[in-house]
């Protein structure tokens, strides 16, 4: 029996070298953001090309960079998604493992919302209000900083609601967490002119008070599933929640996003950078496959394509904010002539 | 007689008797015993509620996705739109453009409609499945080129959601994701007897699909059936023959003692290193493609190793000495005791070990994210060796979709998955009954 199923591991241990010298399926990893509109392009193209659909993983943004990274083989991925720009460091790690032709495509925005039970009332909050609801420390007026004080929303301004500060949010491994600390947070500290000072004088000391969340316990981390943060809201009337576009998006019949700085998280607003708590969406493409695996070219043709990423397209339908027309223009020829536009 | 006179009188006369201590006494015993059995019924109970109410939720969350809503539509198939050149290629009619056929026959339902918005909101009343679903109708049979035929296509999720009542027309309408105008259309359709509510065959037929109506598990059953074969391959043989040589054959010292311990760590190690060794070892030494259902039966065997170690030992355990120093006895060498007697009499408990194991392996998403099975696949996967992901894994996938309808298909999900689980461990119960031998 031990002889037979020996056997059985080096036969397959031999399948398996001559099959990882040719893939004929595109291969994409990272963010789980980007996870839902990658897939529906790749489900589209699988199903009308005659190209295998493409595999999705859903690793995280910083893990897709991780194996995207490891070297130019066709054992590694193709396309790396991402709810960030690629970072220096990602880009030497890259450079390093011999993936020196990157190139990147910005396919959306995504916006991140506040929001809370239909039940209740809709909140009007500004970023400064936000930060004074959320921050770990806070200024204490002399100059110094002290725990953050504020239990209750009225306590942070006499305008918002005398109730208990309660934000079920995802934690700190969540790409939407990196851009709601960067985006609502730190935006919001810096309209603080004394923390925004600090921004000269002490960098990290600036990042770590702009973006640092309380942990006593208002501030709830709800994990990465965000359907259970919106079940958290239909029961909990009080609580607020902190999660993408798109589960607000099919979600309106349960649930309402907060006005940031009097503005609505409508799709236009979003789409023309108005609304303060959006980040851009990108994939990235290892130009070394091109023509190495199959197909990688006409999947981001489609993907381009204005009735997938367009205003009207299917990904819009999946909750994906369009780019407006000249950048998308701007970015489908980038996508088609592969340029190597990730600086070194 | 009263005890608290005088202590130094007659002592024996002062302790009552044995009977009357055993008569007073009995009362306060039989009541703690009565606590007791109502502490263990309590409990019994409250698990066996708990249990119901999950049970119960995940069933009632599940029904309706086990049903479709479906339209009927006349689709006239012209030859000038689908093969204006006549050459009846399986290419040139995979690549027609069947959206507007099934746009045309839309329109025909509706010719009031004629603004170009409005008709893009009726077509969002179907799936993107409808398209799909002409194709296939036409590729498999080209013969009805040109003539008109009734088609069932799927409606769209948010349809679907609909006709379920899961949202309420009377609501606010920025609120729901149908407009009045569609929901009105749809009710029309009702009225012409076009919606059918069928029996949802995708379900069990198709891989995953991004929209919730053209989702299925087929995909993942085949990826689950791929990776149980090679754990059961490698788990099955390699534990047994663990088993066999530890119990029966190696000597009672240090390092035995030491290869027991580790094995027993090992059954409580989480699921999750196993998933970095396999991709430290399988996928990065050995070079085997990510997602594969081999490396993932891999890593599962590995972690199912000890389960079923331990288990067969037991089982050898269990076989009665008499029965080896018989076989000796009549002149059979070690190895013929071994293999003749002891463990066909173990086989029972060892095979139990097995199942319960691999049912443990069945629930396993945490070592699979590592070795890249946490993957939207939507082909079916051919091989051990092409992409797949497994049943737990798309059960966590589609319950992380933003889309409604997936809430109702990852139950309908996890009441399959419960469905073979509870299959795996009758099996385990009935091999017990029928063949393990009480000594």
């Amino acid at each position: 029996m031990i002889r037979r199923a020996l056997a059985l591991a080096v036969l397959a241990t031999v399948v398996t070298a001559a099959a990882a010298q040719a893939r004929d399926q595109i291969r994409i990893v990272g963010s789980s953001t980007v996870f839902p509109f990658t897939t529906r392009v790749a489900e589209e193209f699988g199903r009308t090309t005659n190209f295998k659909t493409p595999v999705v993983e859903s690793t995280g943004t910083g893990g897709g960079f991780k194996l995207f990274c490891e070297g130019a083989g066709v054992d590694t991925p193709d396309i790396a998604n991402a709810s960030r720009g690629v970072k220096k460091s990602e880009v030497e790690t890259c450079a390093k493992n011999g993936v020196t032709e990157i190139t990147e495509i910005k396919i959306g925005f995504d916006g991140i919302v506040l929001a809370n039970s239909l039940a209740s009332p809709q909140l009007n909050i500004n970023l400064q209000q936000l930060f004074l609801a959320l921050a770990k420390d806070v200024p204490d007026g002399k100059g110094g900083l002290v725990a953050n004080p504020n239990k209750m929303w009225s306590d942070v301004d006499k305008s918002l609601p005398a109730k208990k500060i309660e934000v079920l949010g995802p934690p700190p491994t969540s790409g939407t967490r990196d851009a709601f600390a960067e985006l609502a947070m730190e935006g919001g500290c810096n309209r603080i002119p004394e923390l925004a000072a600090l921004k000269k004088t002490d960098e990290a000391k600036h990042k770590a008070v702009c973006q640092g969340i309380r942990e006593d316990g208002a501030f709830i981390e709800a994990g990465e599933n965000d359907v259970l943060i919106v079940r958290k809201l239909e029961a909990n009337k009080d609580a607020f929640g902190i999660f993408g576009y798109s589960f607000l998006d099919q979600n309106r019949d349960k649930i309402q996003s907060s006005l940031i700085d009097g503005i609505d998280d409508d799709y236009d607003n979003i789409s023309s950078g108005k609304y303060p708590i959006s980040r851009s969406l990108f994939i990235y493409v290892k130009k070394a496959h091109i023509g190495v695996v199959p197909g990688i070219k006409e999947f981001l043709s489609e993907y381009t394509s204005d009735k997938a990423w367009g205003p009207e397209g299917y990904l819009a339908d999946k909750g994906l904010i369009a780019l407006p027309d000249a950048e998308r223009a701007k970015w489908r020829a980038q996508a088609l002539a592969l340029p190597n536009n990730v600086g070194m | 007689m009263n005890s608290e006179t005088g202590h130094a009188a007659a002592v024996p006369a002062a302790v009552p008797r044995a009977a009357d201590r055993v008569a007073a006494s009995l009362k306060r015993r039989y009541a703690a015993e009565r606590r007791f059995r109502a502490c263990g019924l309590a409990a019994v109970c409250f698990a066996v509620f708990c249990l119901g109410v999950l049970l119960f939720t995940v069933f009632r969350t599940a029904i309706p996705a086990f049903t479709q809503t479906m339209i009927e539509l006349e689709v006239t198939l012209y030859p000038q739109e689908i093969d204006p050149a006549g050459t009846r290629t399986a290419d040139a009619i995979s690549t027609a453009d069947y959206q507007k056929l099934i746009r045309d026959a839309l329109d025909d339902l509706f010719p009031d409609i004629s603004d170009r918005r409005q008709r893009r909101e009726l077509m969002a009343l179907l799936s993107p499945g409808a398209t799909y679903t002409l194709r296939d109708t036409v590729m498999a049979d080209p013969g009805l080129i040109g003539r008109r035929i009734t088609v069932r296509v799927p409606f769209a999720d948010d349809v679907d959601q609909f006709a379920k009542g899961r949202f309420d027309a009377a609501a606010d309408a920025a609120s729901r994701p149908l407009s009045d105008k569609q929901i009105e259309w749809f009710q029309r359709l009702e009225q012409r007897g076009l919606v059918h509510h069928d029996f949802n065959t995708t379900l069990f037929t198709a891989g995953d699909s991004r929209s919730p109506e053209l989702a299925g598990i087929w995909g993942a059953l085949v990826g689950t059936f791929w990776t149980m074969l090679v754990t059961m391959a490698i788990s099955f043989p390699l534990a047994i023959g663990a088993a066999v040589y530890l119990e029966e054959f190696a000597p009672k010292n240090r390092w035995t003692a030491l290869i027991e311990v580790n094995i027993n760590n090992l059954a409580a190690v989480p699921s999750i290193v196993f998933g970095l060794l396999g991709l430290a070892v399988f996928l990065n030494v050995f070079g085997l493609p990510r997602s594969a259902p081999l490396v993932g039966g891999l890593v599962l065997a590995l972690m199912t190793l000890p389960i079923i170690i331990i288990a067969s030992r037991a089982a050898l355990k269990a076989v009665p000495p008499s029965i080896r120093e018989a076989a000796l006895g009549v002149g059979a060498s070690k190895v013929q005791t071994v293999f003749h007697h002891v463990v066909p009499l173990a086989m029972p408990g060892m095979l139990t070990g097995a199942i319960l194991g691999m049912a443990h392996a069945l629930g396993e998403t945490a070592p699979l994210l590592m070795i890249g099975m946490v993957a939207f696949i939507v082909d079916i996967p051919g091989s051990p060796l092409s992409a797949a992901t497994v049943m737990p894994v798309q059960i966590y996938l589609w319950s992380d979709s933003p889309e409604r309808a997936f809430v109702e298909r990852s139950a309908a999900a996890i009441v399959i998955l419960l469905g073979f689980l509870v299959v795996m461990n009758l099996v385990a119960v009935v091999l017990r009954r029928r063949f393990e031998r009480k000594w």
